[in-house]
């Protein structure tokens, strides 16, 4: 196992209950480690929430941590995974002066070019929303920046993986 | 809201559902679920429970601590000798808080707790109301499970769930925070026992192949040695593990949480492992050629350095929670389950074998560790009393039939050293988080929970003053514990690493300590000190053959030193002997 660090893709599924994600974040916490991003949502099952983490660790500190997620009593089964392994995006919105629209030319050419979409127009500010892999949106981050951004959020990963995870089956299961 | 997530059949209204409120519900889930003895302190938030208990007060005995930390550790040490799910209560706010050392302690060594907090009414939530935390935050890293009760209607389902999850599996402890107002609120009452929780696993399936595994290199290997833990306690596998180490042959060492699984006096049984523990075992890990592991973590106290920590031999670990494996030591062969079950298992695979010349080994180490440490801690030349002979003295009236019950520091490790058991559960003592002020008020629940047996709290002077006011406990209780005080006037552990490590230099180790004997006394407690040695003897026997509880204060030696010793940071095979 290597002690090179490299970004993992974490998937969590869990029941949907108050006080999980202190028990989750705990671990993290506990052992020093900094999230690059983490999402929380439904899941393909009901009642059930998938959380995608992301951060950079080893693979043996990984799966340590792994052990210490599943052993969470509400916890189903978290996964790792590689970027080579997982299909994700993360989504974005600029806020800008709508005046840049007709001022700046280029504007357009990028939001075109950068497959962004125009959310709202309106006379002071317009909003684009971008989806795509983090390169792709720090891309136009930086060719938007020069104009100057009014308001900037980017989401965090989303992610499904390539390989079935067996939940469903799990949870039938567990039925007695 | 229906909990969805525990497994048991849809409840339905029937004529066996009474309306009642939420807090006769509590006590009838406690009930129900075998629960005739609890520690605890009242206050505000809890009242409502409290007034239930006083009507419930001949079926299920209230015991009140003295303080709620008291509580916890009184509920511990009545969780590890009967092995069943202690249960400790406390109001909101300071009392919950209160409650959070005992819960981290069990947490670390895996005991059963039940904890019942109050809390502010459910509408207040979030106001800094008067007495009011967080708990559930709070208690959320040190607790196997915990959960927020604001409903009347959630109580029978979650307090089913608690008990469930803090006896299965790896066991730890749950914390239930329960509103004052579904304390009040009426709702229609029936009970049913927790079956399994949908995204709980709580003992991992057998894999036949790895116990398979485990027995081939079981019998090809020269020099096997076995390590077990609580784990062997908690699955009640003492007398499969005494079966294997007897019919393979293996020389067998414990952790601090492990004694008494094997009698004492056992043959193949070669000692405690770690900082503190015995010579040949930490020496030998380094020499053994399969190291076998059985419900134990390689804690850091086990280990010493883990970079050279049994690097030569290939290594078995049995556990039940599977974060366990590798995560402190690589293993060759993991068997994930029950200890009880695999080692049942692994049994019939074992080839018949000795040893000897391998167990010789641990013979003539353990010869060394007479001369140099074990014959002085026994029987002492010098004038001063050591810790070890007082151990000594108490082994001759108990005959290794009492649960010894220790604190921590010095004496917590002479007592695990040179205490005899012949009986499991006997060694009751924190382990993992080093709780001072443990002992006390765990030795109240042991007793308690085992009358027939003898209890002996062995108790330094330090951790004896961190929960002293439990003297008051044990006198309105009347229960029978003879407590030991080995007084060094010294924060002893601390001090010898003073000594050794920063050159004695004693800051803030050296106590100055009041009359015990006349504190003992104020609490109605019978008590005697004892300066000398010739009369240790005739204390021990007063005190052993005394029938209420008994306070003995033995005044030792201020400045000896527990060896061996593996330093922190050292390897098992560099342990000192002086």
């Amino acid at each position: 196992m290597s002690e090179h660090k490299q970004l993992y893709t974490v998937s969590i599924y869990t029941e949907n209950n108050i006080g999980l994600l202190n028990r989750i974040s705990a671990i993290f916490q506990r052992r020093h480690l900094n999230l690059d991003s983490i999402n929380i949502s439904t899941s393909e099952i009901e009642n059930v929430s998938k959380w995608t983490i992301v951060l950079q660790l080893s693979e043996e500190r990984m799966k340590k941590v792994i052990g210490q997620i599943e052993k969470q009593i509400e916890v189903i089964k978290a996964y790792y995974h590689t970027e080579e392994e997982t299909i994700y995006q993360e989504s974005c919105l600029f806020k800008l002066r709508s005046n840049l629209l007709f001022d700046e030319r280029e504007i357009q050419n990028i939001i075109k070019e950068s497959n962004a979409n125009i959310v709202t127009v309106n006379r002071e500010f317009f909003v684009i929303e971008k989806s795509g892999r983090k390169q792709e949106i720090e891309l136009l981050h930086r060719e938007l920046s020069v104009f100057g951004i009014m308001q900037f959020t980017r989401s965090g990963r989303i992610a499904v993986t390539k390989d079935e995870m067996k939940i469903s089956k799990m949870l039938e299961a567990f039925q007695p | 809201m229906k909990d969805t997530q525990t497994l048991h059949k849809e409840q339905k209204v029937t004529a066996t559902t009474m309306r009642i409120t939420g807090s006769e519900a509590i006590i009838r889930c406690l009930l129900a679920e075998g629960v005739d003895l609890l520690y605890g302190y009242p206050g505000g938030a809890i009242m409502p429970v409290y007034d239930e208990l006083f009507k419930f007060r001949d079926q299920i005995h209230h015991v009140l601590a003295r303080h709620e930390q008291g509580a916890t550790h009184a509920a511990q040490g009545y969780a590890r000798i009967s092995g069943k799910v202690g249960v400790a209560i406390a109001t909101s706010g300071p009392g919950a808080t209160n409650l959070i050392t005992g819960i981290a302690d069990a947490q670390i060594d895996s005991t059963p707790l039940v904890c019942i907090t109050g809390q502010v009414a459910s509408h207040l939530l979030g106001s800094d109301a008067f007495q009011e935390t967080d708990i559930i935050g709070i208690s959320t890293p040190v607790t196997k499970w915990n959960h927020q009760i604001t409903k009347a209607s959630q109580i029978p389902e979650m307090i089913a769930k608690a008990f469930y999850i803090a006896k299965s599996g790896r066991p730890g402890p749950v914390l239930i925070d329960i509103t004052k107002d579904a304390q009040f609120e009426e709702f229609d009452f029936s009970y049913e026992k927790c079956k399994g929780v949908r995204s709980y696993n709580p003992v991992p399936k057998i894999d036949i192949d790895d116990v398979k595994a485990a027995a081939l290199l079981i019998n090809s290997a020269k020099k096997p040695f076995i390590v077990w833990g609580q784990g062997v306690i908690l699955s009640k596998a003492e007398n499969e593990l005494m079966a294997i180490i007897e019919k393979a042959g293996i020389p067998a060492a414990w952790t601090i949480l492990g004694a008494s699984a094997v009698p004492t006096a056992h043959p193949l049984n070669v000692g405690m492992v770690g900082m503190h523990g015995n010579y040949a075992p930490n020496v030998l890990t380094n020499d053994c050629d399969l190291l076998i592991a059985i419900g134990m973590r390689f804690d850091d106290r086990v280990t010493g350095n883990l970079e050279t920590y049994a690097k030569q031999a290939k290594i078995i670990h049995f556990e039940i929670d599977p974060a366990e494996v590798d995560k402190n030591v690589k293993t060759d062969v993991a068997v994930l389950g029950d200890a009880k079950e695999s080692l049942s298992k692994l049994l019939p695979l074992l080839k018949t074998n000795t040893h000897t010349e391998w167990h010789q080994k641990f013979k003539d180490l353990y010869a060394i560790e007479y001369e140099k440490v074990i014959k002085d801690d026994l029987y002492p030349t010098k004038e001063g009393l050591t810790m070890g002979e007082v151990l000594k003295e108490i082994n001759l009236h108990t005959q290794g039939n009492a649960a010894i019950v220790s604190d921590v520091g010095q004496h917590q490790m002479i007592a695990c050293r040179y205490a005899e058991f012949t009986t499991t559960k006997s060694n009751i003592t924190s382990g993992g988080l080093g709780t001072m002020g443990f002992a006390l008020p765990a030795a109240i629940g042991a007793k308690m929970s085992a009358p027939e047996r003898d209890v002996v709290a062995i108790i330094g002077d330090g951790g004896f003053q961190m929960n002293i006011q439990e003297l008051g406990t044990i006198f309105q209780q009347k229960v029978p514990v003879k407590i030991v005080v080995l007084n060094n006037e010294f924060l002893g552990m601390v001090r010898q690493w003073q000594q050794l490590f920063f050159d004695k230099r004693y800051a803030s180790t050296e106590m100055t300590n009041p009359n015990f004997v006349a504190i003992a006394k104020g609490y109605y407690i019978e008590a005697q000190k004892v300066t000398k040695r010739a009369d240790l003897k005739n204390a021990v026997a007063k005190m052993m053959a005394f029938e209420g509880p008994y306070f003995l204060e033995v005044a030792v030696e201020k400045e000896d030193n527990v060896f061996p010793m593996i330093p922190s940071g050292a390897s098992v095979s560099d342990v000192r002997l002086e």
